[in-house]
């Protein structure tokens, strides 16, 4: 029986053919290594079946494209990795504040700087903080499958449109390249495609002009529209929080990892599980909103926190805030593009159990 | 002009035959820009040119960040505010998702051949069917008078004080003639809005623009030599005396690169 829906892809090119089901009507970007593969796909493929697909001078280019194919009331993405993302922060900004839907994947790779093309989570900060100018934020979801790199593209575009937000894919080149299989879903872009009144169109006689802007001069007038937005972010909080927690019922420790990290995170949960280490795994899949309730509610019952990450120590902010105290929180990252393995997590595991043992001692 | 003013005058204009007016895309708006500027005559020439082809309802302008941020408060069309230097990029994305509506961008010297120079050159060379407006008028002058690409050697401005040198800054850019060499120009004229010709001038070419865009002919671009009394300081009468002999040689007015 064949099914046209399930395939055996690499990350990209599933995240790639996702975008053209879900009905992106155009794909701006700029080559760079490890996504090159969604540029390379659509412009074969998307263009095959209508999609418009230009490659730009530059991220920056790109990104304003999008801005201005957004505003003009389409569909659209780009993608790139870490400094082409960098590039990308002016213009996000300006989305932001006008209150664009549209999809950014960031193929996150080692930096800074020119870095390497190895896998990383040291974007964390940039995608969920804002990143760029301004109190902003995008909406942040984190695939740790091939399926989920589709997955969240359909989630994506249609949370884009839900709140007029830009939303970014932040994965890395290993999920970017491995191969798997996944099944994409039955979804008609035809019942997902909203009214947008606010586009610029073309002003037909009988409506007043729109114009797409960031500008608002009046101070009064930007509190004004930073209180719509904080007021936007709010709702997201309340409303969109995505996470997978596994073996956590009866878990003493919890680690929390997103993406690629999860995957290895999980074979450790079971590795310290054989040796009797009672331990669960709380993995994010959306950065922002973060599963903050989540973790909190666990803080009352556990005993310490892992976080892993390919990173100097990013989300772990996220988690002690969310902790507040209640339990230890310790913090094990590899970088420059290296991944921890599930050993290694393992270890930085037994660390964060003996401290809390010497810890307890102390108190008594 | 101050309300005892308009008291005084709009009575009198009630009883005065109507032989010249306001484009109906022009908003009401009071313009923002300083006495003499070229921005307001350049923002009603195009909005004429619109009116006349009766196209104001498939236009899509793209404001830009300079002195005429503020464009889409006196175009009564929809508009976008692109990013400082990104406009050609913003009405790129636009007229690909819109092929068949009319894409402008509007852009100053500073925006369009600093800032934005990678996105101007490539969206011409790409062919866009839009039309580019670019105000010449050597100068920054929305953020007060700073050296611009297309300043005059020897000129003043804030950051020139002793005028414009080779040595420091190089030399005046001429992004116009450079845009005319690629294949994907259509149709390249440098034009002014000084005087009464001048602004025939431009609306033909402006109506030239908009028909071959109609065509998908390719880019049009229409740089439009102008004036910056604050920032030049000078009254509107000496900048554009200074203009026309101090500019035009410099960047000549006509036609660039017509269609063979
Ligand atoms: C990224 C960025 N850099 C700098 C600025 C500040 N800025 C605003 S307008 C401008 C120059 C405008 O000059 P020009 O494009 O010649 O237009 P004019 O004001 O003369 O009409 C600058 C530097 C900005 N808004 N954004």
């Amino acid at each position: 029986m064949s099914n046209d829906n399930i395939k055996l892809m690499k990350g990209n090119e599933a995240l790639a053919e996702a975008a053209i089901r879900a009905g992106c009507q155009a794909y701006f970007g700029y080559p760079i290594t490890p996504q090159s593969e969604i540029l390379e796909y659509l412009t074969d493929e998307g263009r095959k079946r209508g999609m418009i697909v230009l490659q730009a001078e530059s991220e920056v280019a790109s990104i304003n494209m999008v801005y201005g194919a957004s505003g003009a009331g389409a569909r659209v993405m780009t993608s790139s990795s870490s400094p082409g993302i960098s590039l990308m922060q002016e213009g996000l900004s300006y989305i932001a504040c006008g209150e664009l839907p549209c999809l950014v994947v960031n193929v996150n790779r080692g930096g800074p700087g020119l870095g390497t093309i190895q896998p990383s989570q040291g974007d964390y900060f940039q995608a969920t903080k804002g990143g760029g100018h301004g109190d902003y934020r995008l909406i942040v979801l984190a695939p740790a499958s091939v399926q989920e790199m589709a997955d969240f593209v359909f989630d994506g575009f249609d949370l884009a449109d839900k709140y007029r937000n830009p939303v970014m894919i932040l994965t890395d080149g290993a999920l970017g390249q491995m191969m798997e299989k996944v099944e994409f879903r039955e979804y008609d872009p035809k019942d997902h495609t909203p009214v947008k009144p606010w586009a610029t169109t073309g002003k037909p006689a009988d409506r007043p002009r729109n114009i797409i802007t960031s500008l608002h001069i009046q101070p009064e007038k930007m509190e004004e529209i930073n209180l719509h937005l904080q007021a936007k972010y709010r709702k997201i909080s309340e409303t969109e929080v995505r996470y997978e927690l596994m073996d956590a019922d009866d878990a003493e420790f919890i680690i929390v990892a997103y993406g690629l990290v999860a995957r290895i995170a999980h074979r450790a949960v079971e590795l310290a599980r054989e040796q009797g280490i009672r331990v669960g795994l709380l993995r994010p899949q959306t950065l922002y909103p973060f599963p903050s309730k989540a973790l909190t509610g666990l803080a009352e019952r556990i005993q310490g926190v892992l976080t892993v990450e390919m990173n100097a120590g990013q989300m772990v902010e996220d988690v002690r805030l969310a902790v507040e105290g209640r339990v230890p929180v310790e913090f094990y990252g590899r970088m420059g593009g290296i991944i921890p393995s599930p050993e290694e997590i393992v270890k930085a595991l037994d660390k964060l159990i003996r401290k809390n043992v010497a810890q307890t001692a102390e108190a008594y | 002009m101050s309300t005892e003013i308009l008291d005084l005058i709009e009575p009198e204009i009630a009883n005065m035959d109507c032989v010249y007016e306001k484009p109906d895309t022009l908003t009401d708006m009071r313009l923002h820009y300083c006495p003499g500027c070229g921005h307001g005559v350049a923002h009603r020439v195009l909005m004429e040119v619109i009116d006349e082809l009766g196209i104001a309802e498939q236009t899509i302008g793209v404001a830009p960040v300079g002195c005429s941020v503020f464009a889409y408060h006196y175009m009564n069309i929809d508009m976008q505010e692109a990013a400082h230097g990104r406009a050609s990029a913003v009405a790129t994305g636009i007229k690909r998702i819109h092929p068949d509506k009319y894409v402008f961008s509007y852009q100053g010297d500073g925006d369009l051949a600093a800032i934005g120079t990678a996105e101007t050159i490539h969206t011409v060379n790409r062919g866009e069917n839009i039309l580019v407006v670019f105000i010449n008028n050597a100068i920054y002058g929305m953020t007060g008078g700073q050296m611009a690409p297309t300043t005059l050697l020897n000129m003043k401005t804030t950051t020139s004080p002793a005028g414009r040198t080779v040595e420091t800054a190089g030399f005046p850019m001429k992004i116009t003639e450079m845009v005319a060499t690629l294949p994907g120009a259509y149709y390249v004229s440098r034009n002014s809005v000084h005087t009464p010709n001048a602004v025939r001038y431009l609306k033909k070419a402006i109506t030239k623009a908009f028909q071959y865009q109609k065509e998908k002919k390719g880019t049009c671009f229409i740089e439009v030599v102008s004036n910056c009394p604050s920032g030049w300081k000078m009254t509107p009468l000496q900048a554009n005396k200074w203009m026309e002999e101090n500019m035009f040689p410099i960047y000549p007015p006509g036609e660039i690169k017509v269609p063979k």
